[in-house]
């Protein structure tokens, strides 16, 4: 394999959580004394530096949400003085208060080291042409690729986002390699190149595509790779932890989160216990060496899953899966979890089915209800009713079985869901009164 | 002439509206309804109608995203006497040739039976062989 930084990436499993120990004991320690929203925190929580005694420790240190950054706006979890700061990024808020987010000249380091550490367990190096088309600006994601990978020494063209004709002349007359993007830019580049007359396949080098900020799926890894040759890769991370950081390598096998950068623990979102490998819930992040912006136990409200069995890239570090949904989406219904990614990826195993639905819950009595709406494939449709009602009845089966709740299927005509641009809205919940 | 027939059919949620829907479409296509039936189930049903000229009905609703087939039928003129549906059963049953559903409607003042049949070309055959009258596409348009 081709590691940017050998010594950090060729470490054992072991000497990972080693220096793990180490770094937690120490940000812990620096916390307890020098930030004052920690220190409250941890008091409250009835623990001190000195119980973490292992890496398991960090189990008894408090979560830390989303809403305390809003909560301490715009700067009150800065630890350090102003003279250390050297940036801040500013992400807005869905709802109400943006939140602030600062940096020391390590912590960007850190990004940067953690950013280049992934391009290059893609196969990216000096000898690349990187355009980056995520936006500049208060958004993480344009710095964050950008000085990533002008750090391995590739040719960066920052190109951030519109002017899409200007993007597809200057993949092609540059000699661009690889682009890094949200994957609906990536496919309106695609299709605004199609318009053009230029093949990105035989007209241009572009082969690789970092793709992130936004949620997609294998399906459409699968098609750019199809129509335009180009391999597309996952790239997790947030302004809470620096932007975005880690990616898959080669392998497209989960992405690998740098343990000497971050800690990740999944749980479940419920009773906030752990979980293992391979089992989905919540990811909470602990960032071992962030200084500016401190986060330890951070619930991402990010649903995935970790692999820790060593990659076949020869990496150790571990791996997680493609993000499977948020946590705010989650619905529990007659006392299980269920997520609507699952939903979707259930159906997406019935070849008749289209890939819109609609999950409708209620409660009838004191027994919740759970209906599934999906549309029916228009190239699926027999003239038989007993082979509607038998796709249904299989619906209802394999939902039952992937879900452990029961749902009922109603088949729809083909577009009458309402289409949405970006996130769409999979959920009803009419139990709320 | 041929004496199959091509019917259409189209899925349908079973909500108020779908169905109105689908005949303003039709009637934006200035198609003829000859024939239909309206199938029910669980939640969802079929329309299946005989038209006047279901390749453009096919096309238009295929553009609007509807899920829409065709498939060959046969139009049996049924004896004006009691027992007519019984003796066309027998025949089919004879035959071996299984009956999907049927639906009924009336042309000048005679009972027009449609036929979905797992061997149509077969149908035509034995029927006709019993003496019944089997239409023919240019004559379900007149
Ligand atoms: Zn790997």
């Amino acid at each position: 394999m081709s590691c940017w930084n050998p010594r950090a990436e060729e470490m054992s499993l072991e000497e990972i959580q080693r220096l793990q120990f180490k770094l937690l004991k120490t940000q812990v320690y620096r916390l307890y004394s020098f930030s004052e929203f920690y220190h409250k925190r941890m008091k409250e929580a009835n623990v001190h530096p000195d119980d973490i005694n292992s890496l398991e420790d960090i189990r008894k240190l408090p979560f830390m949400y989303k809403k305390d950054l809003r909560d301490n706006y715009p700067n009150r979890l800065f630890v350090g003085g102003q003279d250390e700061l050297v940036r801040y990024h500013v992400s807005s808020g869905t709802t109400g208060k943006p939140t602030v987010v600062g940096y020391t000249q390590r912590d960007l380091d850190n990004w940067a080291e953690s950013v280049a550490r992934a391009m290059t367990s893609i196969g990216l190096g000096r000898h690349d042409t990187i355009q980056v088309s995520y936006g500049y600006g208060l958004f993480t994601g344009g710095l964050g690729a950008h000085y990533g990978a002008e750090r391995i020494g590739a040719t960066v063209i920052p190109a951030s986002t519109g002017n899409t004709e200007r993007q597809v002349e200057l993949i092609k007359d540059l000699n661009v390699t690889a682009i890094c993007c949200t994957p609906s830019y990536f496919l309106h580049i695609a299709e605004t190149a199609e318009k053009m007359g230029i093949s990105i396949e035989k007209d241009t080098k572009l082969r690789t595509a970092v793709l992130g900020a936004e949620p997609w799926t294998e399906k459409m890894r699968k098609r750019i790779k199809d129509s335009t040759g180009v391999n597309a890769y996952d790239i997790y991370g947030t302004s809470e932890l620096s932007g975005p950081m880690f990616t898959e390598c080669t392998e497209m096998n989960g992405m690998h989160i740098w343990g000497d950068i971050a800690y990740v623990e999944i749980i479940d979102p419920e009773t906030g216990e752990p979980l293992g490998p391979g089992e989905r819930g919540e990811m909470v992040i602990t960032m071992l060496q962030k200084e500016a912006l401190p986060i330890v136990r951070y619930k991402t409200g990010d649903i995935t899953a970790y692999e820790d069995s060593p990659c076949p890239c020869g990496r150790n570090h571990l791996r997680i899966e493609r993000l499977s949904g948020r946590v705010d989406d989650m619905l529990i219904i007659r006392g299980i979890n269920v997520f609507p990614s699952q939903v979707e990826y259930t159906l997406m195993t019935i070849p008749e089915l289209g890939e819109h639905f609609q999950i409708v819950v209620d409660r009838k009595g004191v027994l919740d209800t759970m209906m599934v709406r999906v549309e029916l494939k228009p190239s699926a449709f027999s003239d038989k009713l007993s082979d509607l009602i038998k796709l249904k009845k299989n619906a209802e089966y394999v939902l039952k079985n992937s879900l452990n709740v029961a749902a009922e299927v109603e088949l729809l005509e083909p577009g009458s869901l309402a289409r949405f641009e970006g996130k769409a809205k999979r959920v009803v919940d009419n139990r709320r009164d | 002439m041929s004496c199959l027939i091509d019917q259409i059919s189209v899925f349908v949620e079973n909500r108020p509206g779908k169905l109105a829907a689908i005949a303003e479409v039709m009637e934006a296509q200035m198609v003829d309804f000859l024939a239909f039936s309206i199938a029910e189930a669980d939640g969802f049903g079929l329309l299946r109608a005989v038209v006047s000229d279901p390749q453009s009905v096919v096309a238009v609703m295929k553009d609007l995203g509807y899920a829409v087939i065709t498939n060959k039928v046969i139009a049996v003129k049924m004896k004006d006497q009691p027992g007519g549906l019984k003796e066309i059963a027998n025949v089919l049953g004879t035959a071996q040739i299984n009956v999907e559903y049927g639906y009924a409607y009336t042309k000048n003042d005679s009972a027009v039976l449609i036929l979905r049949v797992d061997d149509a070309e077969k149908s035509v055959e034995v029927l006709k062989k019993a003496g019944f009258n089997l239409l023919e596409e240019e004559n379900l348009k007149a």
